[in-house]
């Protein structure tokens, strides 16, 4: 086994002085530089014959280690260790919140020498990082898994929805997820529909800024969701993110309407097609929407379970409609397209289509365009699509409408059933009436 | 003073920090030059401390974040993108910052490491957008040398500038991005240096260093110098932010004397058998309802709105608070306000003052059981910072019986230091995960050298060479750093060693009369050499023109010219004067040379208009039609 990251020679010669990551060493190279510093890891893809050393300083560097190059292990590197600042004391009034981890680092310790980072996931590191969460809520925390969120399946979903049901009947006032961002608006749009009227907010939250840092938003965004999950007089399932650059006011998006609209901005959770429901400021909870599934509400229904036969294709000009034959052949028997503008795909495609939704398959149609709904019936192609046996659906997001399409498949294969359970708003996420995307243009870019 | 710096163990490192004038910033693509576009964009963030792993916070990222200020951040799109806003992550390592760096080490001898690698510095304050400043070591080892000393240079850095400050409120402080993210280079000394006028040396050649690589950017702010300073059995005193030159080593007299003078206070107070535990042992009082009827504008303008007047003793500290420019109180209220913001703290060696009266300091005295050898402190203001303030101010005056403690200072004018923070400790840096490391390549070092820029020394006998400068004219434009505005002025066809006395000598006289000259842009400039060139002004007309466009930004120079009334008659009208002038006044000379007298009279009619060359060329001419020229 060698030196953590050093491979082939330098590993060899590193493992010979019985140097270990931490370690003090001295390098003195063939040109005559004398370098003394703690023996820091590589990266898997860092480049070969070189070593990474912390000056005393502070500063990391990279040597080059040629035949000439002499290395001496100068003393042991001690082992970090990490004192626990003594916990702020928990407030038996506040309402009890149950806090699932899977797997993104909304709290998180760094460890100075290396950078690497540690999610502080049990309910203590939570506290001792994010000292005010003892003024929110009492919370209990427990770490379901750790995935990439762009690795999660279906199997995740059902893995959280069955924890929060579980925290469901056991009485907690609130469910927060814990989640990497990439893929929180489809987990949101999933559970969803595996947590019907729930009793309880259930709110999804993640950080853009990693919580290595003095400026993540990882801190303010839960302060947001744990305030929703204990205070919010409507038991959704919601996005809670920055609303905007600032850190003063998190956004509550509906869990149906909600997209990653920026790689990197705090703002990047944007409702689509839609407003966000409620705002959180300075720890109070702004509600904006009306109708809402009330706390408390009557008629909760846990219905989880997913059909992983089903898919999303995005439209592009020239894309053959072959693809939905070789897929069908795959077994895959529901559709959701993206299709352009107001929800069409080239019309070569209407013989395959009429052929598969003939077989008893489910073709549903969403547009590309990110916003606004689809509307068959404007142009002949898209007459003969809907004659061909499409679906269209609405104003549904084409993310959301995957998902359901999914869930609802794990539930009947019988397409007029799928049909109505697609065009049936069960979360929120149709909607009917369309709204303009601002109601002022006082930026004036043309002046 | 009796004791040399060599006797008392001065010892001063010096960091010199300079702007890179690069076409981008060091990890994003936005120009570095303060470009406005007019889109404007205002934010508020909260910075916390990051724990680390090692269970240690940082010193002075705690202090930071006791004070828990929100930051509002104002950016005009211009030179300000997502990643400023730490919106977005960093790109690559601008490669050609890395190159001046390089370009720097290779001149004072330092090794480039084979691997840049980006560390993050935890800073709080707000000046960096996410919490922490960007830094990387480019090369260690070198010297400059001073006066034949060699001065050893420890690193070569290259590091993000920082947001510029505009505004501390209340409860939050304001900053503008524009800065933010333009190349600093920070070349650090080792600390040998032993005497205020070695530290101006030592500034002034890495200064002339930098500048010979002809990749720093001039003017102001571009160059900030930090000093670290030292005495025997005192702690680091890191200076920050000390802009001119002629500053460092004012900076490092006055350290010198606080820190004897702390000195001084500390051996006093021992022999008074004062110690460390009897001072945090002292708590506050509240003396409001005593000083409520006082005269003191100070203490009633607060006691209306609701503050209160709290005092706390000082044991043995009598007589030992006041004195010059250097004193205790100062430093136990700089301490007290860095810590709480608190603005009203005053000590028993300023009292009677501040409106208070010798009765009612008898009543302080009285009510904190202050005898004569004790002093006091009082602070004015809500109740909770006052008690914190005078908290701050035990544990200040508690160090002072024990020892000359290490700080972060920040420089004001004159050479005087303000406590800012504590120095922070190791646990401030590590790695900047989302910049890979940058491998300083053979071919990379290979372009460096090929591309050295000429010495300054070779620069200034190019310039006498070229333009027939004098060596001393040369070294003006390089030590002013007019050298660049000068090639660009040298367009206008004026007489190069004219153009170089403008930007120098004329310039610095201006200056030193008072006159803004910072307000003439060049490009007023290069338009009043014109007129020079066209001949419809003379060069004796500087002075009075420049001021004028300085009094006058709007004002063309063409303008200037005309107001000042020092535009050139047409040369016809010149010709038809001097020859009456002949006419009328040479025959009185007879056989005596009359172009000196007749040149005087020219002189006085045209001074500032006419250039006097031409004025004698014309003269000589008509005299010799008239045969009277020898």
């Amino acid at each position: 086994m060698s030196v953590s990251g050093y491979k082939g020679k330098l590993g060899e010669i590193l493992e010979s002085i019985g140097a270990e990551v931490g370690d003090e060493i001295e390098v003195l190279t063939g040109d005559g530089r004398r370098y003394v510093g703690y023996l820091m890891s590589r990266t898997e893809y860092a480049a070969e014959g070189l070593i990474t050393l912390k000056l005393r300083n502070g500063y990391n560097v990279g040597v080059a280690l040629d035949d000439r190059a002499v290395v001496r292990k100068v003393s042991k590197g001690r082992a970090p260790s990490f004192t626990r600042e003594e916990l702020p004391p928990v407030n038996p009034n506040l309402p009890r919140i149950a806090l699932l981890g899977t797997g993104g680092t909304i709290a998180s310790r760094v460890d100075y020498r290396t950078g690497a980072v540690r999610p502080a996931m049990t309910t203590e590191d939570l506290l001792s990082t994010v000292r005010e969460v003892a003024e929110v809520a009492n919370v209990e925390s427990e770490v379901l898994f750790s995935v990439y969120s762009e690795n999660m399946t279906s199997r995740e979903w059902d893995a959280i929805g069955g924890a929060v049901h579980d925290r469901i009947t056991k009485g907690y006032e609130g469910v927060v997820i814990a989640h990497g961002t990439d893929t929180m608006g489809y987990t949101a749009a999933a559970l969803s529909f595996v947590l019907q009227r729930p009793p309880v907010p259930v709110v999804l939250v993640g950080a853009q800024r990693s919580s290595d840092r003095p400026s993540s938003d990882a801190a303010t965004n839960l302060l947001g969701a744990l305030s929703v999950a204990g205070k919010a007089p409507f038991a959704e399932v919601v996005v809670a993110m920055h609303a905007w650059h600032s850190d003063d006011v998190i956004a509550v998006h509906r869990g149906t309407r909600v997209v990653k609209l920026h790689t990197s901005s705090r703002d990047a959770f944007q409702s689509v097609n839609s407003r966000p429901i409620a705002y959180v400021k300075e720890g109070r909870v702004i509600v904006k929407a009306e109708k809402l599934n009330p706390r408390g509400a009557i008629g909760y229904s846990y219905q989880p379970g997913f059909d992983e036969r089903v898919i999303l294709l995005k439209f592009f000009p020239g894309m053959k409609g072959s693809v939905l034959q070789l897929l069908a052949e795959r077994g895959y028997r529901g559709f959701v397209l993206e299709g352009t503008g107001l929800g069409h795909v080239a019309s070569s495609w209407i013989p395959v289509i009429r052929q598969l939704t003939s077989d008893g398959a489910f073709i549903g149609m969403c547009s590309q365009c990110r916003y606004g709904r689809v509307n068959m019936n404007v142009y002949y192609n898209g007459r003969d699509l809907l004659a061909a046996g499409v679906t269209p659906l609405g104003d549904m997001l084409p993310e959301v409408a995957y998902v359901k399409l999914s869930w609802a498949l794990h539930r009947t294969s019988d397409p007029d059933d799928l049909r109505e359970i697609m065009l049936t708003a069960l979360a929120g996420e149709i909607g009917e009436r369309s709204m303009p995307l601002r109601t002022s243009w006082s930026d004036e870019p043309w002046a | 003073m009796g004791l040399s710096y060599r006797d008392i163990g001065l010892k001063v490192g010096l960091e010199v920090h300079r702007q890179l004038n690069t076409s981008h910033k060091l990890f994003c693509d936005c120009p570095t030059d303060p470009i406005e576009s007019g889109e404007k964009v205002e934010y508020v963030r909260r910075l916390r401390e990051a724990q680390s792993e090692l269970g240690e916070v940082d010193p002075a990222a705690r202090f930071e974040a006791r004070r828990a200020r929100a930051v509002v951040y104002r950016a005009d799109t211009g030179n300000v993108c997502l990643v400023e806003m730490d919106e977005e992550p960093p790109h690559q390592l601008n490669e050609e910052a890395l190159r001046i760096a390089l370009t720097f080490a290779r001149m004072v001898g330092a090794h480039p490491v084979d691997e840049v690698h980006v560390m993050r510095k935890i800073v709080i304050d707000g000046s960096n957008t996410t919490g922490f400043q960007r830094t990387c070591i480019v090369a260690t080892g070198g010297s400059v040398s001073i006066r034949g000393k060699e001065v050893p240079i420890q690193t070569i850095t290259l590091e993000e500038d920082a947001a510029r400050i505009l505004e501390v409120r209340e409860d939050s402080v304001v900053y503008d991005l524009s800065r933010l993210g333009v190349p600093l280079i920070e070349v650090s000394t080792a600390p040998v240096i032993e005497s205020p006028e070695e530290a101006l040396d030592a500034a002034a050649s890495i200064g002339r260093l930098l500048r010979a690589t002809q990749g720093v950017k001039r003017g102001i702010g571009s160059v900030r110098q930090d000093l670290n300073i030292s005495i025997s059995g005192g702690g680091l005193i890191e200076v920050k932010g000390v802009q001119e030159l002629e500053e460092v080593p004012k900076v490092v007299e006055y350290e010198v004397r606080r820190l004897l003078h702390l000195d001084k206070v500390r051996s006093e107070l021992k022999a008074r058998g004062v110690r460390a535990a009897d001072v945090l042992g002292e708590t506050e009082r509240d003396l409001t309802d005593l000083l409520s009827s006082s005269r003191s504008r100070l203490i009633s303008s607060w006691v209306v709105k609701g503050g209160r007047v709290m005092g706390v003793r000082l044991p043995g500290f009598g007589g030992l608070l006041g004195g010059g420019d250097v004193r205790l109180g100062k430093e136990l209220s700089d301490y007290a306000k860095a810590w709480t913001g608190i603005e009203g703290i005053i000590h028993s060696d300023e009292l009677p003052g501040y409106g208070l009266t010798s009765e009612e300091v008898v009543a302080i005295r009285t009510a904190l059981g202050a005898g004569e050898r004790d002093g006091f402190a009082i602070a004015v203001g809500p109740e909770r910072r006052c008690r914190e303030a005078l908290e701050s101010v035990i544990e200040r005056a508690a160090v002072a019986t024990e020892e000359l403690p290490e700080e972060t200072r920040g420089a004001k004018t004159g050479g005087v230091t303000i406590y800012l923070r504590p120095r922070p400790g190791a646990a401030r840096m590590y790695p900047e995960t989302d910049v890979p490391p940058t491998r300083v390549t053979r071919e990379l070092l290979e372009r460096v050298e090929r591309e050295m820029p000429p010495t300054l020394e070779e620069l200034a006998a190019d310039l006498g060479k070229r333009y027939g400068l004098s060596s001393q004219l040369a070294w003006e434009l390089i030590d002013t750093e007019a050298l660049e505005d000068f090639r660009k002025l040298l367009g206008t066809g004026v007489q190069p060693s004219f153009v170089a006395s403008l930007l120098t000598e004329t310039m610095k006289d201006l200056k030193r009369s008072g006159v803004r000259v910072e307000l003439i842009d060049l490009q007023r400039l290069n338009d009043y050499l014109r007129l020079i060139a066209e001949g419809r002004t003379a060069k004796e007309s500087a002075r009075e023109v420049l001021g004028y466009l300085a009094n006058n930004p709007n004002s063309s120079p063409l303008e200037a010219v005309q107001k000042l009334g020092l535009l050139a008659p047409r040369l016809e009208d010149v010709e038809r004067e001097v020859e009456e002038l002949v006419t009328r006044l040479a025959p009185k000379f007879q056989d005596k040379d009359p172009f000196g007298p007749l040149m005087g009279e020219l002189m006085r009619l045209y001074r500032g208009k006419v250039d006097g060359a031409v004025l004698s060329r014309i003269l000589r001419e008509k005299l010799k039609e008239r045969g009277v020229a020898r």
